[in-house]
């Protein structure tokens, strides 16, 4: 894809953000493909928590039906956005909290900014939150002369670390603990001097680092897992108590939510609250969850701003795939059995928003601008093996979703005066393939691309429009026999895979 | 035209080509379970859980609870309770030349005050047994939030009839409008190499007391 010779267009759109990448996918993944020491962090941490979600979801019998729960109520509030958002707002204000609305991310970090400008100071904590970092705050507040202290463990590490998370349950998932040792020695003042890299000592270092700002500050920010359309009710789930910290100890709680992440009734957290765990951390249920509505007096913050954040939800809205996407959890399950995520990890991707629901989100919230942007690699960032759509607790169709994308990206440069190869090879591909007979034909003549291939059964190049796939990968040679010719073999009874058996 | 207006309005013309209503959702996943509140398998499966998640657990009958009380807190020289505490609890808290600090009584204490005390006990709202979560409400004997987070530990008392079997029974319990939190074992990391530290930033020790 990155051959076209034409001139790369440069949109408005494009401007720099968290949600995109300066490289194009291809490019930035061979950079990140090279890190020895990321991969092994990866393999471990993916396959590890790949193993304690099966656990944990193999023991609900009825885990598929809490799924389509889950899909179905997604529906719902994406159709009937309006007024849950209104009902939300008047719950949210009835029950002391201010609401604010923001069409962008500069919009939302202005109004933090106010809001902690007018309570006198100069430094706030922060609960870990994608929405947040979606909109860059941390930087935003620094340029304006605030410091914004992330307390979960992990995003203070990428803090520390002047870095970038690259996932999004375990942002520093890409570390290892000698390299978490060295930025605490490096960065954080009180360090012990004789801190280990031992897990446990380093946890605690982090607890006795950030006690201190939790017992003194005025002012928390925090994203959200659910607001409750019926009752005005904010949901966080978090594991280390930080997220309790935030939203209970300081006088003023600035919360920032995406306008998706409505549910319509108190009720239905019965679904959420069991499918996020199991399919985040791979628990039955993270340490803690905290729920709060408006202003409790005498109980918690007694200044709750709310903070209702579009910066492109409504583009995705009006889209098909879009909409699906919006259905996000943020549970990361899919992230963790993705093979090009484990492989290339989240840096990659250029956005906040990585693997497979990443290749996604992106380019919906940021648009796709055809060749010249590398929002366009995104969707090709996927092996379509399904396992992703396996693992969503709302069950959203992602490989048919980055297909979708495909297409388009295909499409948006048929404008141009050369056709791409890539063009080309998709209109033959499906010509092809809509046609049994024509499908089986070029199956039997796989075999001969046996013979172009190398000793170690790869086809390096193809001619044109073949060389369009293997420009950017390894094509790997034809099987001896094609599925349909194998199973005719071992399944003389039967006309075609699927049938009758 | 106001941010608020302009959002609203930009979600109405998104979905201005729907005309279908979108399905019902289905609710045929479990959400009351086989056994009672409070029944023998519910206890069994709580108490398996919150071991699981690393949290002290003891079954004890109305007669032993004052004791077990006095013996959690062995280690403790300092608790912290709500006003509304049962007094007997409150008694068997003290036990031992413990301190015993009120919040709200006379004042409420700052967060620095909490953090020089060593243990915080309370009663819950509801356990549930399939996720080994017990979850506070801020009802009686329970406090405000900050009570039961910056003590190093926390002692809830929880009678066997609150801990229902799955979590759809534990929701139908509670009242969204009072601060809820839930708690699934002591605080824990798994940040650093996926490895887990329990303890980072609330209670390091939880210790659960089940009277039945
Ligand atoms: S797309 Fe699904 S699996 Fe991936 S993070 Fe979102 S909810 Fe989880």
């Amino acid at each position: 894809m990155s051959t076209f010779l034409g001139i790369p267009r440069k949109h408005a759109a494009q401007e720099e953000s968290p949600l995109r990448g300066t490289l194009p996918f291809p490019k930035a993944a061979r950079k990140e493909l090279a890190n020895g020491q990321l991969r092994r962090n990866l393999a471990h941490a993916t396959s590890v928590i790949r193993t304690k979600r099966a656990q944990v979801v193999d023991e609900m019998p009825d885990w598929e039906a809490l799924r389509d729960a889950g899909a179905a109520t997604k529906t719902q509030v994406m159709s009937n956005l309006p007024a849950l958002l209104e009902q939300f707002e008047a719950n949210v204000i009835a029950r002391g909290g201010v609401v604010h609305w923001a069409t962008d991310a500069q919009e939302a970090n202005r109004i933090v900014t106010d809001l902690v400008r007018a309570q006198g100071v100069d430094e706030v904590i922060k609960v870990k939150s994608m929405a947040t970092q979606e909109i860059g705050l941390n930087e935003y507040l620094e340029d304006n002369g605030i410091a914004a202290v992330e307390t979960d463990l992990a995003e203070l590490i990428v803090q520390l670390g002047h870095d970038k998370p690259s996932h999004i349950l375990v942002p520093a998932i890409h570390r290892n603990r000698t390299e978490v040792r060295d930025i605490f020695l490096a960065e954080m003042a009180d360090a012990p001097a004789d801190l280990t890299d031992e897990p446990r000592r380093l946890a605690m270092a982090a607890r006795e680092h950030l006690r201190r700002k939790f017992l003194r500050s005025k002012v928390a920010i925090s994203g959200t897992n659910f607001g409750i359309a019926e009752t005005g009710t904010i949901g966080v789930v978090e594991s280390e108590g930080n997220g309790r910290m935030c939203v209970t100890l300081p006088d003023t709680l600035i919360t920032v939510m995406g306008i998706e992440k409505i549910l319509p009734t108190f009720t239905d957290l019965e679904v959420f609250l069991q499918l996020l765990p199991r399919s985040s951390t791979g628990e039955r249920m993270n340490p803690y969850t905290s729920l709060w509505t408006g202003v409790t007096p005498g109980d918690g913050p007694q200044n709750f701003h709310l903070i209702l954040l579009d910066n492109g939800r409504t583009n995705a809205l009006a889209d098909q795939v879009g909409r699906a996407a919006l259905h996000c959890i943020r549970c990361s399950a899919c992230l963790n059995v993705c093979p090009v995520y484990e492989r290339t990890g989240g840096h990659a991707y250029g956005s906040v928003y990585p693997g497979p629901i990443g290749a996604v989100l992106t380019p919906q919230l940021t648009g796709m601008h055809g060749h010249g942007d590398v929002n366009s690699t995104l969707p090709y960032a996927s092996s379509l093996c399904g396992a992703c759509y396996d693992v969503c607790p709302v069950k959203i169709p992602i490989p048919d979703l980055l297909v979708e994308l495909r297409g388009r990206a295909v499409d948006a440069d048929r404008g141009r005066t050369i056709p791409g190869g890539w063009d080309a090879a998709m209109k033959a591909a499906s010509w092809i393939m809509s046609n049994p007979t024509r499908f089986a034909a070029v199956e039997k003549g796989l075999a001969a691309g046996r013979l172009v291939a190398g000793k170690d059964q790869k086809i390096k190049h193809l001619p044109f429009p073949g060389s369009a796939w293997t420009h950017s990968k390894d094509m790997p040679a034809p099987p001896k026999q094609t599925f349909r010719q194998w199973w005719k073999q071992t399944h003389p009874d039967t006309d075609q895979p699927g049938g009758p058996a | 035209m106001s941010s608020r207006d302009a959002v609203l309005n930009r979600i109405r013309a998104a979905l201005a080509a729907d005309t279908a209503p979108p399905p019902p959702i289905p609710r045929d996943y479990i959400r009351v379970g086989d056994n009672p509140p409070g029944s023998p398998p519910v206890l069994e499966l709580m108490v398996d859980r919150l071991i699981d998640y690393k949290a002290v657990v003891r079954e004890v009958t109305p007669d032993q609870l004052a004791d077990a009380i006095d013996d959690a807190l062995t280690g403790s020289r300092s608790v912290v309770i709500a006003q509304d505490l049962d007094p007997d609890l409150a008694a068997a808290a003290a036990r031992s030349n413990r301190t015993v600090t009120i919040d709200g009584n006379p004042a409420v204490l700052t967060p620095a005050e909490l953090d020089s005390i060593d243990a915080v006990i309370t009663t819950a709202k509801v356990g549930i047994a399939l996720s080994g979560t017990i979850t506070l409400d801020g009802g009686p004997g329970q406090g405000r939030r900050a009570i039961t987070l910056v003590p190093d530990f926390h002692l809830i008392v929880l009678h066997a009839d609150q801990i229902v079997q799955t979590v759809p029974e534990a929701i139908a319990r509670l009242d969204p409008l009072r601060p809820l939190t839930m708690i699934a074992g002591p605080s824990a990391t798994s940040d650093i190499e996926l490895e887990r530290v329990e303890g980072v930033h609330g209670p390091r020790t939880l210790y659960v007391l089940i009277v039945g």
